[in-house]
C-alpha cells in the first residue's frame, strides 16, 4: 500500500478567549463557533464554499445542541451545501477533530476541512434536577388526566435545585483539580516551578501577541482583541502570593501547590484551524504552514488503577515515537497543554523517570529530559485560558506557524483530557 | 451617520412650500450609479466653441455608443418636446481656442443649456492644457474655463454638476473616454465644480477598448487598506461591485468589522498594521494567492484632532505616520516588487486626501498636514510609475456622511452640509466612485490628479 498523503495545516483563526461569566457571558457556544467559522471564511476567502467537512464539537454542551457545527456552519459564511459533524472527547476535542480530518484529506476522502471546538463555562447547560425530571416524565407518560396529576403530586420544593454542571469527575466525584494535586504530590511538583512555568506562559504569551503573531490566526469578538486571562506582567512573585485551592485527599494540606494562578481557570471561546491536501493550497496559493504527521490516543485507568487522571498522555507519547522511530529529543518545539502547571510538569518528570518509563512504559531506559526553551514558546493554557474543545484548535496552528517561521522542524502536540484519556500529534514543516 | 432632517423637510410636501416662500435653499435628491443604468437618462447637447475643436467626435462616438440622443443646437426641440424640454447633458468641446474672444461661443451655446438641464444633469466642458501653451492670448482663454465652470457650477440647480477636463495636446480620443462616462454618469454625482487633467504625464499607455462599463475592473485584485468600516467598507463593497476580488486590509483590532467586510464582498481579510514595519511585504504576501495586486487603495487614515497650541508630538506622529508615512513605505515596497507576483505592470494606486489638505481645518493641524502631503506624495509619484504603465490619483473628500461627520457638533455639520454647492453632504459611496474611476484599467491616461468629491463645497474651492 502506498503511504497516504499528509495534511497541510494552512491556517487558523480563533476569537480571544475569555474567563468565564465575562465578555462572553451572552454567547452561546453556537454564536462563539460560527464567529471563529466567519474569521477564517474571511481570511481564507472561502464565501460561499463548499468545504470537505467540518468537524468541532464543545464539551459542555445543551441538548438542544445535538447538531452544533451544523448549525454553525449553516449561520456561516460557508456554503450551506457543507457536511459537518460533531465530536466530543473532553479537553482532546479539538485536536481529535483535526486527526479526523487530516486522516480523511490523508486517505483522499476529503481535500479540505476545518477543525474546531468552542465551550462556554458561562452560557452553560443547566438541567432540571434529577428528581423533577423523573417526576415530569411520568406525568407525561400518563395516559389521563388524574394519572398526570398523580404524577405531578410528587413534585417537592427540593426539586427546584437545578443540576449544574461541574468540573468534576463522574466516577471519583473530585474536581479536576483536586485529581491533579495528588499527582502533583506523587511526583513532588513543587510550587515554585508551577509559579515559575506560569509565569513564563504569560511572559511568551504576551510577546506573540506584542510580535502580532496572532494578527493572522485570531479575530477580534465581542470587543476582546487578546485574551483576557492574559497578565503580561505576570511573575514568580506575584504568584507566589496566591493561595491553595486544590487539595491531594488524605495530604497535608500545608503542602498544597496548585493556586488559581498555576492552574487554568474556566474560560469561554471558539478556535477552528484549516486542513487540505497540499494540492488544494497550492491551487489557491496558499503556504502550507506544517503538515500532520502522525497522532496517537492513550487512556489511563484513574479509578481503580494509580495512575493520575491526566496522566494520560505520558504513554500516548512513547507509542507515537515508536510508531515514527523518533525518540523525545527529536523536536525543535513542544506544545504540553497546560491544564494544570503541575500537569505539565508530572509528565515531563514521569518522561525523566527510569522507574516510571521501566514499570509502567516498559522502556529499557527513559525517554529522558527535553530543552524547556523549546516547550510553549508562544504561550499556553495556563495565560490564554482553556475553553475546553477549543484548545487544540488553538494549538494546532500555534505549532504550525511556529514550525513554518523556523523555515522547517519537527513539533509535539500533547493534551491531557478529562475521563483519564491523552491525545498526541507530531507536525513537520 | 447622522440623519439630515433638513433635507427631509424641505422636500416634503409642506416644507417644499413653506421652503419656496421664505427662500429656504432647496436639497435635491442626487441621482446615484447602479449596474445597467443608462449612461444618461435623456438626451445630451453637444456644442464646439471653434472650428479646431477636436474632440467632440470622440464624445460623439461615446454618446452614441452609450445610446445617448446628441443635438448641437442647444435650442433643438428634443423628443417631440420644445426648444426648452430637459436635457441630461451637455457637453462643450472648447478645445482649440485662440483667443479670449473664442469663448463667447461657448457662452452662447451653454445660456439656454443651464435652464434645460435636468435633475442631477451634467454639464461637462472640455479644454486644452493651459500650460501647453505659449502664445498669452491662447493660454488666457484656456485658463478662462475654469473660472466658468466653478461659477457655472455654483449656478447650476436640481444636483446637476459642472465640471471640466483638460487634455493634453497629445492625448487621443480613446484616452477620453473613461473620464468622459464618469463626468457624465451618476458615479459622479457629488464632483462638482471640479477639474480633471488627462494625458497630462508622459509616458502613459493603455486601452479602453473591450471594458465592460458595468464591470470596469472585472477580474482586477484590488487592496483597500481601513476596508473594516466607514468609507473604506464602502470602497471595497464598489470595487467588488465592478468586478475585483477586493484584499480587505484593517488593524487587528478592527478584525471583526473588517471579517464582515471581506465577506460581504467574498474577498479576503488581512489583519495588519500598516505601519509595522514590512506592512508592504505582508500585503504583497498574502496578494499572492490571487496571483498579484492590479489596484491600491491607500484609505486609511486616523484624526488625533488638537489645537496647534495644545498639539503633543506622539499624537502629531501618530497621525502623519498612519496618514503618509506608511503609504510612502507601502508604495516604494510596490514598486520594488515583481511584475508577476507582486504589483503589477498597469496598476493603479489612489489615495485619500481630504479638503482639510488643501483647505486646512481648525484643529487639524496634522490631518491637513498628511493630507496635504498625500498631494506632494501624488504629484511625485505619478512620473516614477510611467515606466510600469501605472497611474496614482488622489480624492479629496469634502463634507461626507460618516460616523465622524455625525459626532460633529451641529452647527459644524450644517455648515459643512449647506455650504456646498449641492446643499448636502456626500455619501462615502461618492468617494469610493471616484477611486473606483481612477482604478479602471480604460483611466490609464488619467495620472497624478487630484480629484476633490465635495458637492463642491465653499472651503478651499
Amino acid at each position: 500500500m502506498a503511504s497516504p498523503r499528509r495534511a497541510a495545516v494552512v491556517g487558523a483563526n480563533r476569537i480571544p478567549f475569555a474567563r468565564s461569566n465575562g465578555a462572553y457571558a451572552r454567547a452561546s457556544n453556537q454564536d462563539m463557533l460560527t464567529a471563529a467559522l466567519d474569521g477564517l471564511v474571511a481570511r481564507f476567502g472561502l464565501t460561499g464554499e463548499r468545504i470537505g467537512e467540518v468537524v468541532a464539537g464543545a464539551v459542555l454542551k445543551h441538548s438542544r445542541d445535538f447538531n452544533l457545527t451544523r448549525e454553525a456552519v449553516l449561520g456561516s459564511r460557508l456554503s450551506a451545501a457543507t457536511p459537518t459533524y460533531d465530536v466530543q472527547q473532553a479537553c482532546g476535542t479539538g485536536l481529535e477533530a483535526a486527526i479526523l480530518i487530516a486522516n480523511k484529506i490523508a486517505l483522499g476522502q476529503v481535500e479540505v476541512g476545518i477543525a474546531g471546538g468552542v465551550d462556554t463555562t458561562s452560557d452553560a447547560p443547566i438541567a432540571v434536577n434529577e428528581d423533577l425530571r423523573e417526576v415530569l416524565l411520568a406525568a407525561n407518560r400518563a395516559k389521563s388526566t388524574a394519572g398526570m396529576l398523580k404524577a405531578l403530586a410528587g413534585l417537592r420544593p427540593g426539586q427546584l435545585v437545578p443540576e449544574i454542571p461541574a468540573n468534576r469527575e463522574p466516577r471519583t466525584g473530585m474536581a479536576m483539580g483536586d485529581h491533579a494535586a495528588i499527582t502533583a504530590a506523587y511526583w513532588g511538583i513543587e510550587r515554585t516551578a508551577q509559579d515559575e512555568l506560569t509565569a513564563l506562559s504569560h511572559q511568551n504569551l504576551a510577546r506573540a501577541y506584542e510580535d502580532g503573531f496572532f494578527d493572522d490566526l485570531l479575530t477580534p469578538y465581542l470587543g476582546l482583541t487578546k485574551d483576557n486571562n492574559l497578565r503580561a506582567d505576570s511573575t514568580v512573585e506575584k504568584l507566589g502570593k496566591l493561595k491553595p485551592v486544590f487539595f491531594p485527599a488524605g495530604g497535608d494540606r500545608a503542602e498544597a501547590t496548585m493556586t488559581a494562578g498555576n492552574s487554568t481557570p474556566l474560560t469561554d471561546g471558539a478556535a477552528t484551524v484549516l486542513l487540505s491536501s497540499d494540492a488544494w493550497a497550492a491551487e489557491r496559493g496558499l503556504p502550507v504552514l506544517a503538515h500532520l504527521v502522525d497522532a496517537e490516543t492513550a487512556a489511563v485507568d484513574y479509578v481503580h488503577g494509580d495512575e493520575g487522571l491526566l496522566m494520560a498522555p505520558a504513554y500516548a507519547v512513547p507509542r507515537l515515537l515508536e510508531r515514527n522511530g523518533l525518540t523525545l529529543q527529536d523536536f525543535d518545539y513542544y506544545e504540553i497543554h497546560e491544564a494544570f502547571a503541575s500537569t505539565v510538569l508530572a509528565t515531563l518528570a514521569a518522561w525523566e523517570s527510569p522507574q516510571f518509563c521501566k514499570e509502567r512504559l516498559g522502556l529499557d531506559a527513559p525517554l529522558g529530559s527535553i530543552d524547556r526553551a523549546k516547550l510553549n514558546v508562544h504561550g499556553s493554557s495556563l495565560a490564554a485560558g482553556h475553553p475546553f474543545a477549543a484548545t487544540g484548535a488553538r494549538i494546532v496552528p500555534t505549532l504550525a506557524k511556529t514550525l513554518h517561521a523556523k523555515g522547517s522542524g519537527r513539533g509535539l502536540i500533547s493534551i491531557c483530557a478529562a475521563g483519564g484519556q491523552g491525545v498526541v500529534a507530531i507536525l513537520e514543516a | 451617520m447622522s440623519h439630515d432632517w433638513y433635507s427631509d423637510f424641505v422636500n416634503s410636501g409642506v416644507g417644499k412650500a413653506i421652503a419656496g416662500n421664505v427662500g429656504l435653499p432647496p436639497v435635491p435628491k442626487l441621482r446615484r450609479w447602479e449596474p445597467g443604468q443608462p449612461l444618461l437618462s435623456g438626451a445630451a447637447l453637444l456644442g464646439t466653441a471653434t472650428a479646431n475643436g477636436r474632440v467632440a467626435k470622440v464624445v460623439r462616438a461615446v454618446l452614441t455608443e452609450a445610446g445617448v440622443e446628441v443635438h448641437e443646437d442647444p435650442n433643438a426641440p428634443i423628443g417631440g418636446g420644445s426648444s426648452t424640454s430637459k436635457v441630461a447633458a451637455a457637453i462643450v468641446d472648447a478645445t482649440g481656442l485662440s483667443s479670449p474672444a473664442d469663448l463667447a461661443a461657448i457662452q452662447q451655446f451653454l445660456t439656454p443649456v443651464m435652464r434645460r438641464v435636468g435633475p442631477s444633469g451634467r454639464i461637462l466642458v472640455i479644454g486644452d492644457v493651459p500650460a501647453e501653451a505659449d502664445r498669452p492670448a491662447v493660454r488666457a482663454a484656456r485658463r478662462s474655463l475654469e473660472g466658468l465652470v466653478r461659477s457655472a457650477a455654483k449656478e447650476a440647480r436640481y444636483g446637476a454638476t459642472v465640471n471640466l477636463v483638460h487634455v493634453a495636446e497629445e492625448a487621443v480620443g480613446a484616452d477620453l473616454e473613461s473620464t468622459l462616462r464618469f463626468f457624465l454618469s451618476s458615479r459622479s454625482a457629488f464632483v462638482d465644480g471640479q477639474r480633471v487633467d488627462v494625458g497630462t504625464v508622459a509616458g502613459y499607455a493603455g486601452s479602453a477598448s473591450g471594458t465592460d462599463w458595468d464591470r470596469p475592473i472585472a477580474g482586477k485584485v484590488a487592496v483597500v487598506t481601513g476596508a473594516a468600516r466607514g468609507i473604506g467598507r464602502t470602497v471595497a463593497k464598489t470595487l467588488a461591485r465592478d468586478g475585483a476580488t477586493v484584499v480587505c486590509v484593517d488593524i487587528p483590532a478592527a478584525g471583526d468589522a473588517l471579517a464582515r467586510t471581506a465577506n460581504d464582498v467574498g474577498g479576503t481579510s488581512l489583519q495588519l498594521d500598516i505601519t509595522s514595519e514590512g506592512a508592504g511585504a505582508a500585503i504583497v504576501e498574502h496578494a499572492k494567492r490571487h496571483g498579484g495586486i492590479d489596484i491600491v487603495v491607500h484609505n486609511a487614515g486616523i484624526t488625533r484632532d488638537k489645537l496647534l497650541a495644545n498639539q503633543d508630538t506622539d499624537r502629531w506622529n501618530s497621525v502623519i505616520d498612519v496618514n503618509l508615512n506608511a503609504q510612502l513605505a507601502i508604495d516604494e515596497v510596490l514598486l520594488a516588487s515583481s511584475d508577476d507576483q507582486g504589483f503589477h505592470p498597469g496598476g493603479r494606486i489612489v489615495t485619500v486626501s481630504s479638503m482639510a489638505g488643501i483647505a486646512g481645518n481648525r484643529g487639524q493641524t496634522s490631518y491637513g498636514s498628511s493630507k496635504a502631503g498625500v498631494i506632494g506624495l501624488v504629484e511625485a509619484t505619478a512620473p516614477l510609475l510611467a515606466p510600469k504603465k501605472a497611474t496614482i490619483n488622489a480624492v479629496a473628500p469634502g463634507f461626507i456622511e460618516t460616523d465622524m461627520t455625525a459626532a460633529m457638533p451641529v452647527g459644524t455639520r450644517e455648515a459643512g452640509r449647506r455650504l456646498s454647492s449641492l446643499t448636502q453632504g456626500g455619501l462615502p459611496v461618492d468617494v469610493a466612485e471616484t477611486i473606483a474611476y481612477f482604478a479602471q484599467g480604460a483611466s490609464y491616461a488619467v495620472n497624478g490628479q487630484v480629484l476633490r468629491v465635495c458637492g463642491q463645497n465653499l472651503l478651499g474651492a
